[in-house]
């Protein structure tokens, strides 16, 4: 049990809060007011339904409840709410953190224990709240000799690169951050872009470890990167388009996991492999280089890694499931109709609603499957994983390429096959 | 010069020559341990080439206690609950050894049913040990659930041990003399029980470690000890076993009433990584079989332990006396001058000559391959420090 320190006195504790609390309103007021009205009067305030938005019709349409629809619907359909909370950073954020609470007690199951108890009173649900707030509160220690630029500038690029990845993710018909129409390329150069982060981070620390870790983080990359592109090609022979969201709608009625089985395996494993996860997690083999190049993080550089990491886990699995599993496709569940009596106002997009959620439950599934390794493999070893690389896996993904060039030209899928799609 | 010293030289130098050969730049000198969590308290220093390990000298050392000397302070008995701190999760078989050497000093019988308390107790031990040895095996390779696994069925012997001794770990169990307590009720029952349920882990083990093909992939023909060089390198219990020498203390020169069970000796001939994380595997099988046996031919009822005088000594002389235990022969070597207080005591562990086997193997093999050999040779650091 913890226990509070010696000279603890808890109206000091209490008032400690209430001199924050103070200074915050304090600042709040004095710079956070002037702020807001100083914006709100130099920018041109959109119309919402034929009425100009000013400041007092904002506040007085937030407290009628017939009138805040209007402006709910206002915001939703605004550029900052999809880049930070829908098909952006927020929803991307919250379901990595889902897949870390997920993790935990997924593996404690397996491996016949209970796995975070306590913080959330329910099962630890808020255990990464209380893990987040410890990182936050530790010291950042910086080695003696270490590039200092580089090493605060790499874990926050780190985290800006896989957001990068999540804002070409499409999530619904037309939800998507950036409608590229090479958003698959553009997907891997931005995932090219992390063994770099990795060599760079752990030439900063100017230590022994993490530079044999960002070594062989560099060549497990480059080993997988060609695989994990190449077995994505046969989905851009078959639906003739590199926009993620053009191929995410080519696959209605038939997913190409179907057709593609073999790249589907091979982009799995190569995007395993691109994230570190145990049976490729060489990098950060611990019994050998202590912790590979995170070993000198430390406080809250290593909880936007952390961040990082599982933002990019849900973007691999989320482009999974774009590429193979038919993206936001499914049954319709939800009702098309649904309006509260007295406002006669449709309160939400059936489709886009429906296609969201078949699109979270299958990344949250392909989710589950990449942590399920974590559970049965041990690591595996530098030789064979390259040998595995760039072997194996190279010519597997070549084999589906063929069966989707086959395919196209027989005359069974593709414009005017067969199949319909 | 033998061929084997021959052979022994030449890897040193070819190492060296390595060093020499390449330029300083090339080669970067690794520290692994004590501040490493692929050492434990140990410390080797590697000089790795790209992957490749040139260069490798085993420091021990550093949780070195002296217990050889503090041995010569204390009389017999109280030598006991220090002499099982190097091992504690392997106390019955480090204290078994020194029984038997005290008990040949001092000249005195055990009776039948201690002798088969004390065999049941050490193989409960082994078990213990055995197992911890494993999960740390497989947190080495990465494999998170072979870790959790054999540290939760571990439990299960702790809680028997500690109805049959009173303690969980450090169990000073085994004195001169026989043991300290006769076994409690129910303990028959309840220790068949958890053999039975220990069994069916036993293949659940097997499927998920060493029937995985990654596992297999990375041990195999890894870290190979011929038969030969075993031999003359000196190694012993799993290690030996698994280089195709059948040399178990148990079977060879057969100590209480280990010539009265019917057991083999486990072994395997191909002498990798893979043979040394098998066999201690098959020991744990095999030593579910003993237990049954010792649970079935003890007799019901009777002494444990023969009373000895309040400072038991014995005429002036020395003895030694090696058991099985989870790492090997551990043998004592204790040289008595008539007094209550031994002159000299001399502990052979099995984790210091397995470690003489670590440069052999490291050099030549790859960073990657370091955790499979050194957790495979079955190493304590702190009983080999003493």
């Amino acid at each position: 049990m913890a226990s509070a320190p010696q000279d603890f006195r808890f109206g000091n504790f209490v008032g400690s809060i209430v001199w924050l609390v103070f200074w915050i309103l304090i600042i709040v007021t004095l710079i956070g007011l002037p702020l807001i009205f100083i914006t709100l009067f130099y920018v041109p305030l959109p119309p919402v339904n034929g009425e100009v938005l000013t400041p007092y019709l904002f506040f007085s349409m937030m407290v009628d409840p017939s009138r805040t629809l209007p402006i709910i619907k206002f915001l939703i359909h605004t550029d900052i709410f999809r880049v930070a909370v829908f098909p952006g950073f927020s929803y991307a954020a919250l379901i990595a953190a889902a897949t870390i609470f997920i993790e935990r007690k997924f593996l404690a199951k397996m491996q016949l224990r209970i796995g975070p108890l306590y913080a959330g009173k329910i099962e630890g649900i808020l255990q990464l709240i209380a893990d987040g707030l410890k990182l936050i509160s530790k010291e950042i220690i910086i080695p003696s000799g270490a590039d200092k630029p580089i090493f605060w500038a790499t874990p926050i690029a780190f985290v800006a690169t896989a957001a990068a990845v999540v804002a070409l993710i499409p999530v619904a018909p037309g939800w998507v951050v950036a409608n590229v129409n090479v958003g698959l390329i553009a997907t891997f150069a931005f995932l090219g872009f992390f063994p770099l982060f990795a060599l760079l981070f752990s030439w900063a620390s100017n230590s022994k470890y993490p530079f044999i870790g960002g070594l062989r983080a560099l060549h497990q990359m480059i080993a997988f990167e060609i695989p994990f592109i190449l077995s994505a090609l046969p989905v851009v022979i078959l639906s003739g388009s590199l926009n993620l969201s053009d191929i995410g709608s080519a696959q209605h009625p038939f997913w190409f996991i179907f057709f593609l089985p073999i790249s589907a395996f091979v982009f799995f494993i190569s995007s395993l492999a691109e994230l570190e996860r145990i049976p490729f997690d060489l990098p950060e083999a611990e019994s050998e280089i202590v912790a590979g190049w995170l070993t000198e993080t430390s406080g809250m550089i290593y909880g936007l890694l952390q961040l990082g990491t599982y933002v990019k886990l849900y973007a691999l699995a989320a482009l999974f499931v774009i590429l193979f599993l038919g993206g936001w496709t499914g049954p319709q569940i939800f009702p098309m109709e649904l309006t509260p009596g007295y406002t006669g106002v449709k309160i939400y997009n059936a489709v886009t609603v429906n296609a969201a959620f078949w699109f979270t439950i299958k990344t949250l599934g392909v989710i589950m499957l990449m942590l399920l390794p974590r559970g049965i493999n041990p690591r595996i070893r530098i030789d064979i994983l390259l040998h595995t690389g760039w072997y194996k896996l190279i010519v597997l993904s070549f084999i589906n390429i063929f069966i989707a060039l086959g395919l196209v030209y027989g005359g069974i899928l593709g414009p005017g096959g067969l199949l319909p799609g | 010069m033998t061929d084997f010293e021959q052979k022994v030289d030449e890897t040193m130098k070819m190492g060296l020559q390595i060093v020499k050969e390449t330029e300083e730049d090339r080669l970067m000198t690794l520290s692994v341990g004590p501040q490493h969590p692929g050492s434990g308290h140990f410390r080797f220093t590697v000089k790795v080439d790209g992957d490749y390990i040139v260069y490798c000298d085993p420091d021990p050392g550093y949780v070195h206690r002296g217990e050889e000397k503090m041995s010569e302070y204390r009389n017999f008995i109280q030598n006991i609950p220090h002499l099982e701190r190097p091992v504690i999760h392997d106390s019955n078989n480090i204290t078994y050894s020194y029984s038997l050497a005290v008990e040949e000093l001092v000249n005195i019988e055990v009776p039948r049913r201690g002798q088969y308390i004390r065999a049941l107790a050490s193989e409960l031990n082994r078990q213990v040990y055995t197992l911890y040895w494993l999960a740390i095996y497989g947190i080495f390779l990465g494999h998170s659930t072979m870790f959790m696994w054999p540290t939760g069925d571990r439990e299960l012997f702790i809680d028997l041990l500690e109805a049959l001794t009173g303690a969980r770990v450090t169990h000073a169990f085994n004195i001169p003399g026989g043991v300290r307590n006769d076994i409690p009720e129910g303990f028959k029952d309840r220790c068949l029980r958890q053999i039975a349920y220990f069994e069916k882990r036993l293949v659940e083990y097997e499927d998920i470690f060493y029937n995985n093909p990654l596992f297999r992939q990375r041990t195999e023909g890894v870290g190979t000890l011929s038969k030969e060089d075993a031999i003359r390198l000196g190694v012993t219990g799993s290690v030996v076993r698994a280089s195709g020498v059948p040399f178990d203390v148990r079977k060879v020169e057969p100590y209480d009433i280990y010539n009265e069970i019917d057991f083999k000796v486990q072994y395997m001939k191909s002498g990798d990584s893979f043979a040394r994380s098998m066999v201690p595997f098959f020991d744990m099988r095999e030593s579910c079989h003993i237990m049954r046996q010792l649970l079935d031919k003890m007799p019901p009822t009777g002494e444990v332990r023969t009373k000895l005088q309040p400072n038991p000594k014995g005429p002036a002389g020395e003895s030694y006396k090696r058991v099985e235990s989870g790492r090997g022969a551990l043998g004592y070597y204790i040289i008595s001058d008539g007094s209550p207080k031994p002159y000299r005591v001399k502990i052979s562990v099995g984790s210091f000559r397995n470690m003489l086997a670590l440069p052999f193997l490291l050099i030549g093999s790859k960073l990657g391959d370091m955790p499979s050999i050194y957790w495979s040779l079955n190493y304590w650091p702190v009983e080999a420090d003493r």
